[in-house]
């Protein structure tokens, strides 16, 4: 089970709490995690990578572990904590503006 | 008895500000999507029940929210807003190329029949419509690829399709603005449309002031039953259109200043047009600290200040352009929101004033729906 933590205004347009759990089989990538948060949650499309290019919206960021993962390729393999839901992969709202 | 429906879409979330149709009472529910901007919210003239709003942040992009139940609840829906084909691009500020890029959407018009079907304008500018609710949207592609495209420039507020107006009488006739490019029609229901920017002069803004296309047109207004007659807040000048905008001719007359964003008509006058002048394009305030609504009885040229329950000293607001709106009670209401959070209502036409509420975040826009 893989844990994502979610920034507030998601976890409002999802409906859920601070962190969502994911069935996840085979390797865990930032690619893979996304999928199946959009797939679980439709309306999380869009609000974390772009809809066409499948990148990373500017201001929102990727930790786990203590790192940023920003900017790793999106099939790069993520920590094993996370792989084994023991870390949670951390989606945060950049800290800028007001 | 009648009631009346305010909505609010401000930078930090949307209300909805109710009251009977006495308009001296206001219940102000919200913020719906606390912390996203709300840049316009519009219900359905069909069913007024379905409302759309249009939140965005910097962070997460675009949402849509639909509400079945007059805003009392809400639920996201479609958020995919894709060019279609060749984008190509337009001009940036410096006269550069720039591809053309989705930014956020300005403005939402509900059709006139079909409560499934809106049309949303959006920046960077061009038209998208659903007709399933908003589960998913489509552009058109027509405006975005007009011939003068290439030479578009945004204004400072960006390149943004941030009016549109639906004939009554012909619903395939569509009114747009976009800034900074000017005004243009359709009477294809959106699929082709044509520069209308015959009579408007910008000698600040451009090197040719009379050019086909780059007129920082603010807001265009309409009054149903008199589609023909359009009004016009441009960066500087206010305008009028006897000909569906085949050509403009200036109304600002003796306003103390003709720049400004909002322009509105009285629901059971049409020749009756209201304006808030700003002090300029470096002073967005009113001018002498003073909040005062413009009235012409005559469908412009000659005004007259409203200050009645609007502050007479240091006042430093703005008033941006889908920030006014009039109901269809008699006699007509008239509403507009501020930069400092304040909605300000008039239920006698405009000749008094009172903040229905006034501690709002920035206001974006607003609308009125008048309720049976």
């Amino acid at each position: 089970m893989i844990r994502v933590a979610l920034p507030y205004h998601l976890r409002n347009l999802a409906k859920v709490g601070s962190e969502v759990e994911l069935e996840l089989d085979g390797p865990v990538t930032q690619r893979r995690i996304l999928d199946a948060l959009e797939s679980h949650y439709p309306v999380l499309k869009g609000t974390v990578r772009d809809h066409v290019t499948q990148l990373r919206r500017p201001f929102v960021r990727f930790f786990a572990c203590q790192e940023d993962l920003s900017n790793d390729a999106p099939d790069d393999l993520l920590p094993e904590e996370v792989a084994e839901g023991r870390e949670p992969f951390v989606v945060v709202g950049a800290m800028a503006g007001g | 008895m009648s009631e009346v429906r305010v909505l609010v879409g401000t930078k930090k979330g949307a209300f909805v500000l109710t009251s009977d149709g006495k308009r001296s009472k206001w219940k102000v529910d919200g913020p719906f999507f606390a912390g996203w901007e709300v840049y316009h919210v519009k219900g359905s003239p069909v069913d007024p029940n379905r409302i759309y709003a249009a939140p965005s942040t910097g962070w997460f992009g675009q949402v849509i929210q639909r509400s079945d139940d007059g805003g009392k609840t809400w639920e996201a829906k479609g958020n995919e807003f894709t060019y279609q084909g060749e984008t190509g691009d337009h001009l940036w500020y410096d006269d550069t190329p720039r591809p053309w890029e989705f930014k956020r959407v300005w403005h939402l018009e509900p059709s006139l029949t079909d409560p499934d079907t809106v049309y949303a304008g959006v920046e960077d500018a061009a038209l998208f419509q659903t007709t399933d609710g908003a589960s998913s949207w489509e552009e058109m592609t027509g405006l975005r690829s007009h011939d003068t495209g290439s030479k578009w420039t945004p204004g400072a507020g960006g390149l943004c399709l941030h009016t549109l107006l639906i004939d009554p009488s012909n619903h395939d006739r569509i009114f747009g603005a976009i800034s900074a490019a000017g005004a243009f029609r359709s009477d294809d229901a959106g699929q082709t449309w044509q520069v209308k920017n015959k009579g408007l002069v910008s000698p600040y803004e451009l090197p040719d002031p009379e050019a086909d296309v780059g007129h920082c047109v603010h807001r265009l207004a309409m009054h149903p039953s008199h589609p023909q007659t359009l009004y016009m807040q441009k960066h500087w000048d206010v305008m009028r259109s006897d000909d569906a905008g085949e050509s403009w001719h200036e109304i600002s007359g003796d306003l103390p200043t003709d720049f400004g964003f909002v322009i509105d008509v009285n629901f059971n006058e049409p020749e009756t047009i209201y304006v808030v002048p700003i002090t300029s394009d470096s002073e967005h305030f009113p001018p002498e600290g003073k909040l005062r609504v413009y009235r012409s009885k005559t469908g412009g040229n000659d005004w007259e200040p409203l200050t009645k329950g609007l502050p007479q000293s240091d006042c430093y607001v703005n008033v941006l352009r889908d920030s006014m709106a009039t109901d269809q009670l008699d006699p007509g209401g008239i509403y507009f929101g501020t930069s400092g959070g304040q909605v300000y209502a008039s239920a006698d036409g405009g000749d008094s004033w009172e903040a229905i509420v006034r501690d709002l975040p920035l206001v974006m826009s607003v609308e009125v729906q008048t309720l049976a």
